[in-house]
């Protein structure tokens, strides 16, 4: 009787340890369960990747629709050469859609971003999508914008400044 | 001369130590078990070992997420970024905390008192009448509980990460006013199940099999006097832990690391 009770308890101890790992894989990292649809694999290449990771999100009017899962750069042409992974459920995108990099927020991770094209065929499994942008990469533009403050408007701002000096010298008065 | 001879004499204690921890370790684990038999000792054993010490697994683990909760709102919430509180308490809980608390407590609650059990079962002879009816006491006395020790611990670290989730949120959820929604997709998006879950658990396994070994060594090597057992107690309980902290370090490194 005793040990029957014993192993009833270590039993339910057993069911609800996995029950906590359950709730764990669901509710806690988002695991889901493989829908039956697969994917399909398409390439683009990049003159630049960025930071984009492996596993990065693929998306198309901001829904995820896919994720990265190999990024080798092309010994001849030196260009990133990006595998992604769509799901079948996606499979009438036009081979004429454009891949970008964009960033998430201001500091966040990449992802590539699919905008549709307007061809009749569609991409499946091993096209390539010749259509790409690359990532933007903050130092360049902090480069250029210092640039073009140094470079083409110094006059004007110069002219401004004073101007501002003025007014502010007169506002005094 | 006499402080050579002495440190000589302590590493060759040492290593007899860990020598005979090893042998009585593969002695107790390589045996045919007898299946039906062994099977109720074990069970008995993980409701001794792990189902006694849910309640100190529970609560700590309520208060440990409620902390951390608390603490991590407090801070972010000069950032304006207390959307990533669910993460934080999802990441930490789950990589670090629940497996080393777990641990730490299991070694406090279930270690020491195996040792102690294993201690007076040698000083009141029990285990050499045990041989004297030809039932070795290996098998019988030692196997189950190291075994129990190994399954129990993986198991109360699963529960001590889902209550602790559960504690922060309920401070930061329901009374810190958060947004649920925010606190469950965040987590989600930066969770990773394979790395961050089972890297916990695969920490709980490895620190289940050094507390269960150190504590069963420790109990069937005592001095057979009521001071060896208290001293063997004492070594239990302060190996384990340095072993836990070494070992999450180790560990740690390898996940991180990228293995």
């Amino acid at each position: 009787m005793r040990q029957t009770f014993i192993e009833f308890i270590v039993g339910i101890f057993v069911i609800v340890a996995f029950i906590c790992l359950a709730f764990m894989a669901f509710k806690v990292s988002g695991l889901a369960l493989k829908s039956g649809s697969g994917f399909y694999k398409v390439e683009a290449s990049f003159t630049n990747v960025g930071s984009l990771k492996v596993r990065a999100p693929v998306s198309m009017s901001g829904v995820k629709i896919g994720s990265v899962t190999h990024i080798d750069l092309n010994p001849k042409t030196f260009q990133a050469m990006v595998t992604m992974e769509i799901d079948n459920k996606f499979n009438e995108i036009p081979q004429d859609s454009s891949a970008n990099i964009y960033t998430e927020g201001l500091l966040g991770s990449n992802y590539i971003a699919i905008l549709p094209g307007g061809s009749l065929k569609n991409l499946k499994n091993g096209s390539v999508i010749y259509n790409t942008s690359p990532a933007l990469v903050l130092e360049n533009l902090i480069g250029q914008l210092i640039f073009s403050l140094k470079g083409g408007s110094k006059n004007d701002s110069s002219t401004s400044t004073s101007q501002t000096n003025q007014s502010l010298s007169i506002s005094k008065h | 001369m006499n402080v050579v001879t002495s440190i000589g004499r302590w590493g060759i204690n040492y290593c007899q130590g860990v020598g005979r921890s090893a042998w009585i370790l593969s002695r107790s684990i390589f045996r045919r078990p007898r299946s039906l038999e062994s099977f109720h000792l074990l069970c008995s054993q993980i409701y001794a070992e792990g189902w006694l010490s849910l309640v100190i697994i529970v609560v700590s683990a309520l208060f440990i997420g409620m902390v951390v909760g608390l603490q991590g709102y407090n801070t972010l919430k000069d950032f304006g970024a207390t959307q990533a509180l669910g993460q934080l308490i999802a990441l930490s809980v789950v990589r670090e905390l629940g497996p080393v608390v777990s641990a730490l407590l299991f070694a406090g609650r279930a270690g020491s008192a195996l040792t102690a059990e294993i201690g007076l079962m040698k000083a009141t002879e029990q285990l050499s009448s045990m041989e004297m009816m030809a039932c070795d006491p290996l098998g019988r006395v030692v196997a189950p509980r190291f075994f129990a020790g190994l399954i129990s611990l993986p198991l109360l670290t699963m529960i001590f990460n889902v209550v602790a989730i559960f504690g922060g949120y309920f401070v930061v959820v329901r009374w810190l006013g958060s947004d649920a929604g925010t606190f469950w997709s965040n987590m989600q998006a930066y969770v990773d199940f394979r790395v961050d879950v089972i890297g916990g658990i695969i920490k709980a396994i490895v620190f289940g099999f050094a507390v269960s070994w150190i504590a069963v060594y420790q109990g069937y090597n005592c001095v057979p006097t009521s001071e060896g057992i208290g001293k063997a107690t004492t070594r239990t309980v302060v190996y384990s832990s340095l072993a836990i902290l070494g070992l999450d370090f180790v560990l740690t490194t390898m996940m991180l690391g990228g293995w």
